[in-house]
């Protein structure tokens, strides 16, 4: 069923009765072309791409909870192609063109509003590492502008350019940065793919992978046995145990990022915004609610929530940054699981294992980058070479040194 | 409608306060909501979606409609329950969510057209033209959604964070909390009770409830006057639990001068961290309504809100009432008002066999099936014994039967548990360790079944705190728990409201359902249900129950959405009180800080410190002449420059020696007493983590010396590599950064400048480059190194902090006099560029030694942290970006930092990128722009001409590639 | 979150900092880059479950503590100075 204004009225008129399910609930069969683990954003994309660019139908997404419950439902919704260092810049650049015309290629409104994105520098030094970031996007081919206090300040009024305990000399502007309504992102790959014949499977939980002689036979489930000719193990925060199920130790530590959103406001913030001097950034959503969040908690965990520490430091970088916001109430905040990499890059690969794919170590950065994502991993799936967006983003490059480390803080996994 | 005589507002108090810019009159102990339900006020805002007109459905924090703007101008809250906020003389309040006046919304011309607006329906359009959902479409949705405003101006008030400690934490003080507490505080624990309301005694003050044959709010001053004379507790009235973390940490919110208009200094609220060996949930239960025809219009109410109004604030909620429940509450409300004289113009009780407990019409088995009356409420319609019949009313009390608030008990991801007895999801066992749920909201309903229960609860709580528990005798009170059937959808003509703010109805759910949003955390996210600002307190339960039907499953299979902190909304000022200005992080000042601000030095932010950027002197009208001039200062004469701030550790011990060779890449060991040498300390994963200087003051005794921003990293990682890799090692270690404070004073005439200070002089044999000793300073006790940064015959001199501003100045001073002066951050800079002197900006955490030409300063002698990893194929070799010194040689002259390099002919783009600059100055030594960066194989291309662009700030140059040092390449003005 | 430190008593993990596994600790002998290396610094179990990490007192007694977790529940089971942990190791 193709959605449409015209088809919202006619079916308005009709008492809503005629909507057809957005994907079907099929049971799973014996054997597959190829069996995706973990039906959040990423792993849905995989099939989209899968079924719509390499014309592989006889897929299976098995999902331990229901479809895009992970990270893909609970983050900030920034999307952006604002990073600094070879491979991560073409990668992502690649994410945003995809991003642009989502809607018309999925038929479903996942809302992307490139509102633009702000990154406030504090020092001269940091502006000249923004510096460094911002030419890197522009030679990759994406936008990148470089405001002064007073291009800052005619953009954003509302910040504390006075009082502020870490002077505003500028920001790193990126117009193309901006959001997306996060769940609709992973509904519209989901009823893209399953349109397209992929078995979408809920409340199937994978419990092995079955090798043999080196070779990937099969996944074990919740829901029996399922032969597969490939395995792509797609599971965020959870990769380490699906890693295990193979004999696999990956260089990942899960971790927890809490987020938050306040009540409705009117329009009040434009733009995504993010300070330079702490952890925090914030956009507000179409609803009209303030979303933002911080650094990760730190500590290993999987717990799906965080803790006070963490959640007032964030609360304070936007006390000191723009104190207007105080007087709106934080509604409710949740924690999602962080496969935070060794060098806070992610690994789209293939493992030592002939037929199992690895695609993991998204940190806290997993959203924007779900369509090239499913794009870059359908691609390796279908033809097991890599696709030239993800020439780096290797499984051997901590062994060989070969790191992208945006954040520059080395190989311990929390710190990124 | 004021009953007088009723309530428990002072009468003798009339409190002016002002709603849409009228002026009404209410009582000190009025809400917002009870004053403005007094004065027949009944249309109070509109919902989300539809628009639609609504009114005060709740009495308590859980309001999803009631929500206003209080105050004006920067001060203005929006989203305030007037359900929650007391009134004081001159408060004001505005409706919000509307376009014109409240009565009139322009945008309730959504209302007209729900068909379709239904649930999801943006998902399917607005995606033609491609280009008009940035301009045109989410442009609108966006002005339309939202509540109320931010003024969009800094926060004005004050607000506080705060730790409190106790043994037991009791959350509620209805029956269950207050007996908890008295069990608790006899049982010899420090308690804290915290009541949300402005007043102890939960549901007490809002029945007619006997306690040991007193009224039940008599029994409650009594059970206060006894908890207080315990001395054990502290009484937290208008605090609300909002979340429960790990370890018994429990975030609370103060409304503290949020009911008063009361001085500047006042905190609004206060945030507590609240640290409890045990807690006693006695939270309560939220009364549900039932979604029926058309049951969203102002004057349909919970029962229970309108007995509240009725017993707490002397308000009748209507002149005509009729009652819509299945269960005992609504006979009870009926009774209770027409105790006060207000008419009941019906019963409707869905239970056919319901019986009356007074006179008042019974409509036993009967529901209600449709409502009337624009703005408010005016007429329902009932379907009774196969008929339908209509009864004016201006006000309709529903009770669908009550919900144990479980919320804080789902905080660490506990599922309650489905009751079929109750209808109702109670706490999982121990979902959040040492939190016991007591009373209504673990599912017990009577008076008497709550005493019991909170007695029993504090019991536990000692008891695993191993404390003694003294036998209480528990009073009297009724065992009735109301009978209740549940009732979840009345089918019939209309939208049936599940959430009231949001505007979803029961059809909603079920085109959930139709769409395969069959996942009970599917149709929230589709439909919106449960996210607005009541977060689903209202209507979850009854939403589930109508998914469950609409996909064949039973409420428990069905299971529910995560409840999540915090349980009431919380501003971001209080969560982040006190960080606002200055607040967010200390401030580091050096002893220097007085002297330089004086000197009109501006000061820059380096890490928490600081520091001076450079020193104006008259006549000097950029910051660009006086760095220059402090340059040239330095280099021909003398400069004096506070480098306190650089991290400084004192390492002593038989084997401080052996822990320095393993924890910097290069030896020092071999470090001669009365040395210093240059150390380069890695990451385990041979990554530059810092450099700086270390120095041999005994044969036992370093001081090692940290860039200003690695100060903390650095001692944290000493302290990890003796403690958790080499415990066999025999040192101590401590940081002095702030006992010393340390100056750098550089140029020819730094020795003369000394000597002029110093109590015994030195020469070049007592000092000579990379010597350190004691010297005495003016008769102080110091410390001498002569080191270098700048390139300059120089040395740090360091003496206690107490003298270091008394030696600032007296540098200075001398310096002045010699042709020299202080020098700042600015000059600094362009001195160690022009020196080839790395920092952060270029070691900047992706740089290993090789990349800086010290991969020989990575000793082969020896073991060091980091040492492996650097042999990874990856981290050598030409593919690598090396640092070099740059030049500019075409027309434009001007280099910058963060810009990019690629070779002379190609096009700057990602695939031609060779590398960056990451340091530049003008350099008034070389007349010339200089800089440093790093470039694929550059150490052999030294000599070669690049192209250097910075697209962002629109330069592009040639520059010649060149060794990273332009000043003094033998180091000769070193030794001099 | 509170950490029961062995020397400073029961505290706020605000006054910590989180490092990483217990692997940390057991630095490989190899001399030269090697596989042990890759696991030492990258390749972790990341157990949901119960694991044992190293937080550094910073805002206490400074000292490295060895805490034993789980990483579903945040339950702490265990907590031991590092230095005591690696003395009773060796």
């Amino acid at each position: 069923m193709r959605y449409s204004g015209w088809q919202v009225i006619k079916q308005g008129l009709t008492g809503n009765r005629g909507w057809k399910p957005a994907w079907r609930d099929p049971a799973p069969k014996a054997e597959y072309d190829v069996v995706i683990i973990g039906g959040g954003g990423h792993g849905l994309a995989t099939a989209y791409y899968l079924a719509a660019e390499h014309g592989l139908t006889n897929i299976a997404v098995l999902e331990k909870g229901y479809l895009g419950g992970g990270n893909v439902g609970r983050n900030t919704t920034i999307v952006r192609a604002n990073y600094g260092l070879e491979g991560n810049s073409q990668f992502y650049s690649h994410s945003l063109r995809l991003w642009e015309g989502l809607e018309q290629e999925l038929n479903y409104n996942v809302m992307h509003s490139q509102r633009g994105v702000v990154n406030l520098f504090h020092s001269d030094a940091q502006r000249d590492a923004f510096a460094r970031r911002g030419n890197m996007m522009v030679s990759q081919g994406d936008d990148a502008i470089l405001l002064d206090r007073d291009g800052c300040r005619r953009m954003m009024p509302f910040l504390d350019y006075d009082q502020t305990r870490f002077p505003i000399y500028g920001g790193l502007y990126h117009p193309r940065g901006g959001t997306a309504r996060h769940d609709a992102v992973a509904w519209g790959y989901a009823r893209g793919a399953d349109q397209r014949g992929v078995d979408l499977i809920q409340k199937c939980e994978v419990t092995g992978i079955d090798v043999e002689n080196g070779k990937v036979t099969g996944v074990q489930t919740t829901r029996g046995a399922i032969r597969a000719k490939k395995v792509a193990m797609c599971a965020a925060g959870r990769s380490g145990q699906v890693a295990a199920m193979a004999g696999m130790r990956l260089p990942i530590e899960s971790t927890v990022l809490q987020a938050f959103v306040t009540e409705g406001l009117k329009p009040v913030i434009d733009n995504v915004i993010t300070y330079g001097m702490g952890h925090f950034y914030i956009s507000q959503s179409d609803k009209g609610g303030l979303v933002f969040g911080g650094d990760i908690d730190f500590y290993a965990s999987y717990a799906s929530r965080g803790n006070l520490p963490m959640l007032e430091h964030v609360m304070e970088a936007g006390m000191t940054l723009m104190p207007m916001i105080g007087k709106s109430k934080v509604l409710r905040s949740w924690g999602g699981i962080m496969d935070m990499s060794s060098d806070g890059s992610p690994i789209i690969d293939k493992t030592h294992i002939d037929g199992l794919y690895v695609n993991a170590g998204w940190c806290y950065g997993g959203f924007k980058a779900t369509p090239a994502s499913g794009h870059c991993y359908a691609h390796l799936i279908a033809t097991d070479r890599p696709h030239e967006a993800a020439l780096r983003h290797r499984l051997d490059r901590f062994n060989t040194g070969l790191v992208m480390d945006e954040e520059a803080k080395g190989s311990q996994h929390n710190l990124h | 409608m004021r009953i007088e005589g009723k309530g428990r507002i002072d009468a003798g108090q009339p409190v002016r306060f002002w709603f849409d810019g009228q002026g009404y009159t209410g009582f000190r102990g009025d809400t917002l909501a009870s004053a403005l339900l007094a004065n027949g006020v009944r249309l109070v805002g509109r919902s989300f979606k539809y628009h639609r007109p609504r009114g005060v459905l709740t009495a308590g924090s859980e309001e999803p409609n009631a929500l206003m703007e209080i105050g004006r101008g920067a001060a203005q809250v929006p989203n305030v329950r007037a359900t929650v906020q007391e009134i004081y003389d001159g408060l004001e309040a505005r409706s919000q969510n509307r376009m014109g006046p409240l009565a009139y919304d322009l945008l309730s011309v959504n209302d007209l057209f729900p068909n379709f607006l239904s649930a999801g329906f943006y998902y399917k359009t607005f995606m033609w033209p491609r280009a008009f959902w940035e301009k045109l479409y989410e442009p609108a949705i966006r002005r339309a959604a939202g509540l109320g405003s931010l003024s969009g101006k800094h926060n004005p008030n004050h607000y506080e964070k705060a730790f409190a400690h106790c043994d037991i934490l009791v959350i509620g003080s209805g029956p269950t909390g207050l007996m908890a507490a008295l069990t608790a505080a006899l049982g010899g624990a420090d308690v804290i009770l915290a009541e949300e309301s402005a007043e102890f005694g939960g549901r007490l003050l809002s029945e007619e409830e006997e306690i040991d044959d007193q009224p039940g709010a008599d029994w409650v001053a009594s059970m206060l006057d006894a908890l207080r004379d315990t001395g054990r507790v502290r009484l937290m009235p208008r605090t609300t639990v909002t979340g429960a973390y790990d370890q018994g940490t429990y975030g609370a919110l103060e409304r503290v001068g949020l009911h008063v208009d009361g001085p500047a200094e006042l905190p609004k609220e206060c945030f507590w961290r609240i640290n409890a060996r045990q807690a006693v949930l006695a939270a309560g239960a939220l009364e549900r309504p039932i979604a029926f025809p058309m049951n969203d219009r102002p004057g349909i109410m919970m029962a229970g809100a309108v007995r509240s109004y009725l017993h707490r604030y002397g308000v009748a909620a209507g002149r005509k009432v009729t009652l819509f429940a299945s269960n005992d509450d609504a006979h009870r409300t009926a009774l209770d008002l027409m105790a006060s004289g207000v008419e009941i113009a019906g019963v409707i009780d869905s239970r056919p066999e319901a019986r009356a407990r007074g006179d008042y019409p019974l409509f036993a088995g009967a529901q209600v099936i449709g409502t009337r009356g624009r703005k408010a409420l005016g007429e329902i319609t009932i379907r009774n014994n196969g008929g339908e019949q209509r009864i004016e009313t201006d006000c309709l009390a529903v009770s669908g039967g009550w919900n144990p608030s479980v919320h804080l008990t789902c905080h660490m991801n506990g599922r309650p548990v489905w009751r079929e007895d109750i209808a109702g999801f109670v706490p999982a066992e121990d979902a959040v360790p040492g939190l016991i749920p007591a009373g209504a909201c673990n599912g017990t309903y009577s008076t008497a079944g709550c005493l019991t229960d909170g007695v029993a609860a504090a019991k536990q709580a000692l008891a695993a705190m191993g404390g003694k528990t003294r036998e209480i005798e528990i009073p009297q009170a009724s065992d009735a728990v109301g009978g209740s059937k549940p009732l979840w959808l009345v089918p019939g003509k209309g939208r049936a409201w599940l959430d009231f703010a949001n505007d979803v109805t029961s059809k909603d759910i079920k085109l959930a359902a139709q769409e395969a949003f069959a996942s009970v955390e599917h149709m929230k996210r589709y439909t919106t249900q449960g996210m607005a600002p009541d977060q689903g307190k209202n209507s979850n339960i009854g939403a589930l129950a109508i998914l469950a039907d609409a996909t064949g499953r039973a409420i428990p299979e069905t299971g529910t959405t995560t409840y999540r902190p915090p349980f009431v909304p919380v501003s971001i000022a209080a969560f982040g009180a006190g960080a606002q200005g200055k607040g967010f992080a200390p401030e580091r000042l050096t002893s220097s800080h007085d002297a330089s601000l004086e000197r009109g030095a501006p000061m820059i932010e380096a890490g928490l410190w600081y520091r001076p950027s450079y020193f104006p002197r008259p006549g000097e009208t950029t910051w660009r002449q006086s760095c220059d001039r402090e340059v040239t200062m330095t280099r021909n004469a003398v400069g004096v420059c506070d480098v306190s701030t650089l991290g400084k550790i004192d390492i002593q011990g038989p084997d401080a020696a052996e822990f320095l060779d393993f924890v910097y890449a290069n030896l020092f060991s071999t470090l001669k007493v009365g040395r210093v040498r240059y150390g380069l300390m890695l990451r385990e994963d041979g990554h530059v983590m810092d450099d700086g200087t270390t120095a041999r003051l005994g044969d036992n005794h370093y001081l090692m010396t940290t860039t200003t921003a690695a100060a903390g990293e650095v001692m944290k990682h000493l302290d990890f590599v003796q403690q958790c890799l080499r415990p066999d090692l025999n040192l101590r270690f401590i940081s002095v950064t702030e006992h010393w404070a340390q100056f750098a004073v550089a140029g020819p005439k730094s020795r003369d400048l000394l000597n002029g200070l110093l109590d015994a002089p030195i020469d070049n044999d007592s000092f000579p480059f990379m010597g350190c000793g004691e010297v005495s300073v003016m008769g102080v006790k110091g410390r001498l190194f002569r080191i270098s940064f700048s390139g300059e015959h120089a040395y740090e001199i360091a003496v206690p902090a107490r003298y270091g501003e008394a030696l600032f100045r007296q540098l200075v001073t001398q310096a002045e006099t010699m042709g020299g002066g202080a020098y700042g951050m600015e000059a600094l800079n362009v001195m160690r560029i022009e020196k080839g002197f790395v920092t952060h900006s270029d070691i900047d955490g992706r740089v290993v030694p090789f990349d800086i030409g010290m991969e020989r300063m990575v000793s082969a002698k020896k073991m060091c942290i980091g040492k492996p990893a650097t042999m990874r194929e990856g981290l050598k070799g030409a593919e690598r970006q090396q640092l070099v010194g740059l030049k500019p040689v075409g027309a434009v002259q001007e280099l910058t930092a963060g810009a990019h390099l690629f070779e002379a002919d190609a096009d700057p783009v990602r695939v031609n990128d060779l590398g960056y600059v990451s340091s530049v100055g003008f350099s008034p030594t070389l007349g010339q722009f200089i800089g440093l960066g790093f470039l694929r194989d550059g150490p052999n291309r030294v000599g070669e001409v690049v192209k250097m662009v910075d697209h962002l700030r629109r330069v592009e140059t040639r520059v010649e590639v060149c060794a990273p040092v332009f000043h003094d390449p033998d180091g000769e003005k070193l030794r001099g | 979150m509170r950490i029961r430190c062995p020397l400073c008593g029961d505290r706020d993990s605000r006054e910590f900092t989180y490092m990483g596994h217990e692997i940390y600790m057991h630095r490989p002998e190899d001399a030269g880059w090697s596989p042990a290396w890759d696991d030492y610094l990258h390749l972790r179990d990341n157990p949901a479950g119960v694991t044992r990490d190293l937080w550094y007192h910073g805002a206490g007694c400074t000292g490295w503590l060895l805490v034993e977790r789980d990483t579903t529940t945040h339950d702490i089971l265990r907590v031991e100075l590092a230095t005591d942990a690696k003395r009773g190791s060796a």
